[in-house]
């Protein structure tokens, strides 16, 4: 199932199916899973799950030494009515119980945050328009924890913006309640400098949706960690990725669907673009099927195109099956370039450069930029894209 | 009346690290409505000629000229050479994933012409071209190359000079790898364009089985990297009977 094509230097695309009892996505973490970040010891970057991470880069977040400054980061909720917005205290019991944090960062989020922003729409609410958070960094230093929490039977879309500079940790919890329908639009458009690394944690309810969508522009350095766990039987979940990475930039996704109840779904699709030297994109995809969750049906894919020599892919798909009595599971990454003889075949019928790389970037993130969803995200996406592309040919 | 003469070309290419001459002081004049065969061996450097004339950044001019109705076609760049009227149909078609077939045609056609061609007459003529060289519709949401067995990748190419109508098309080897089916489809294809008498048509091949479906007015032996004997169709059928051999041998001291 795993497949990989036309692997340019400097990339990398690994995968492996394990059919075993024992579970090593858990086991190769280098602690198990905490709130305290004194249950964690300081990485020192040949773990297994920051073997890719510039450390170095990460301005103190991973070793303590990072301090919260009062106005390091913004956040703005506009909720239309029917959602209830509140800031709470560390002790408020939603908290944290979506997902426990399973790394340094995810830990030292949570024990350093000073107050929770948690967002909840009611039972049987259906929201017609956004919830938007704008996460706005003003160049300071921040530890977040957000909620976003739907009652059963509720639908709401939320858009999580990120710009501006900062150096943030934080975790997400998406709650779902059973029959509930979720999307989250997260984009990462920060400035060039910013440091962001994050753990989303979704717990997903009978018969629930949940649809995570995570662009990623910007920063010197984004880790994003979305993990997907069921409440009950029926559940859906899409994950759904894009990033564009420019020289320089360090940007990494790693998911983790753990299939933990039976008769749910997953589907991971995550798509990159990368140009200009060391640029690099670090994809890690897990799904877990464990022995109960009989009836499962997911699928993940990964596909990155590299649009100039110096950029460097790490993709590494991983399934992990512990229960033949599954509908089906499968994976698959392949990493191309976007190569001179392409550009000539494309110039040979008439078309200027700038507009051929443009037809091939475009193409390469149209089915996915579709499945959003959210019209003025969509819109922006494909705006940004273009700025992107403009910067490379300038 | 377009015109494309090419003086005294010379062409090197780097391999390695050695620059190698491949052409060698090609001349030759294709008119408007003409067609012209240039037939020779394995390595002769007939597909360095298309390449050369196209533009690719792979071979490096050395010496000669290229005019294009009396344009300098070794100024222009790649897009501008084929904005220009010229077209490769390409011996070995790329494959660009995630551009589709459609997207393609119509991003390519509007660069060509200048003006994006009107939606409703556009699907139309696309639609009619596909039938007449037997393309499945669903073959225009396929991505551009991917996947395409080699006899689809050639209607492909065709379907391009249909619609780009340039005033040159130059045809590399485009009979190579099709069946007596795809090779008849194609040269039907080349043909309607050619009975048009809008465009002049180089056609690069080994073999002189397409000349049975496409009847040339010239016929050109390249050998060693130039032109070394030129006739009328008569000279196909001395090929056909004698094979290369004796212009082998006189390449290679050349």
């Amino acid at each position: 199932m795993a497949e990989a094509q036309n692997i340019p230097v400097g990339s990398t695309t690994a995968g492996s199916i394990a059919v075993a009892a024992e579970s090593t996505v858990v086991s190769r973490m280098s602690a198990p899973p905490s709130f305290d970040v004194a249950d964690f010891p300081v990485p020192h970057g040949r773990e297994e799950e920051w073997r890719f991470t510039p450390l170095e880069r990460l301005r103190g977040l991973h070793d303590g030494t990072a301090v919260a400054n009062g106005d390091g980061v913004k956040v703005d909720v506009q909720a239309p009515e029917g959602v209830t917005v509140e800031t709470v205290g560390r002790g408020d019991a939603r908290l944290g119980k979506a997902g426990t944090p399973v790394d340094r960062i995810a830990a030292q989020a949570y024990s350093a945050f000073e107050k929770a922003s948690v967002v909840t729409v009611a039972k049987e609410t259906v929201l017609t328009e956004p919830i938007r958070i704008a996460v706005h960094g003003q160049g300071g230093t921040a530890f977040g924890h957000q909620v976003i929490e739907l009652g059963a039977f509720a639908e709401a879309v939320v858009v999580i913006d990120h710009t501006g500079d900062a150096v943030l940790a934080a975790n997400v919890d998406y709650i779902l309640g059973d029959g509930a329908k979720l999307t989250v639009v997260s984009v990462q458009d920060w400035d060039d400098k910013a440091v962001h690394v994050a753990q989303h944690n979704a717990l997903v309810g009978r018969d629930a949706s949940f649809k995570s969508v995570v662009v990623t522009f910007g920063g010197d350095v984004v880790r994003l960690h979305p993990r997907v766990e069921y409440a009950g039987p029926g559940g859906e979940a899409e994950l759904f990725g894009l990033y564009f990475t420019d020289a320089g930039q360090h940007q990494e996704h790693r998911l983790l669907v753990t299939h933990n109840t039976p008769h749910c779904k997953s589907n991971v699709v995550y798509k990159g673009a990368l140009q200009g030297d060391n640029a690099h994109a670090v994809w890690i995809g897990d799904v877990l099927i464990e022995a109960r969750a009989e009836g499962t049906d997911t699928y993940e894919m990964n596909r990155n195109l590299v649009l100039t020599d110096g950029a460097r892919v790490d993709s590494v798909p991983n399934l992990e099956i512990e229960t033949g009595e599954i509908v089906g599971a499968g994976h698959a990454s392949a990493t191309g370039r976007f190569d001179d003889e392409q550009l000539f075949y494309l110039m040979a019928r008439g078309i200027p450069e700038h507009e051929a790389r443009r037809l091939v970037v475009r193409g390469f993130f149209a089915e996915l930029v579709q499945q959003i969803g959210v019209a003025d995200i969509e819109e922006r996406l494909l705006a940004k894209i273009e700025e992107e592309l403009e910067a490379s040919v300038a | 009346m377009a015109t494309l003469e090419i003086r005294d070309l010379h062409v090197t290419v780097e391999a390695d690290n050695a620059t190698k001459e491949i052409l060698k002081g090609v001349d030759l004049t294709v008119k408007q409505g003409e067609t012209h065969a240039i037939m020779g061996p394995n390595g002769s450097g007939k597909s360095t000629l298309a390449y050369s004339l196209a533009g690719h950044p792979k071979y490096t001019i050395t010496s000669g000229t290229v005019l294009l109705d009396g344009e300098d076609v070794l100024e222009m760049s790649v897009d501008e050479r084929a904005r220009a009227g010229l077209f490769l149909a390409m011996q070995y078609p790329v494959e660009v994933p995630g551009v589709s077939v459609s997207n393609f045609l119509r991003t390519s056609a509007t660069a060509v012409r200048g003006e994006a061609p009107k939606l409703r007459t556009w699907v139309k003529e696309v639609k009619e071209a596909m039938e007449r060289l037997n393309m499945d519709p669903s073959f225009a949401e396929r991505n551009v190359n991917e996947g395409f067995s080699g006899g689809e990748k050639k209607r492909h190419e065709i379907l391009q000079l249909e619609l780009l109508k340039p005033k040159v098309a130059i045809l590399d080897e485009t009979d190579s790898g099709l069946d007596v089916d795809a090779l008849r489809i194609v040269s039907e294809g080349v043909n309607r364009v050619r009975e048009t008498g809008e465009v002049g048509t180089l056609l690069i091949t080994h073999y002189t089985r397409i000349l049975r479906y496409i009847k040339p007015d010239h016929v050109h032996v390249f050998a060693g990297g130039r032109i070394v004997e030129s006739g009328g169709p008569e000279l196909a059928d001395k090929l056909e009977n004698e094979g290369y051999e004796s212009y082998v041998k006189g390449g290679a001291s050349a």
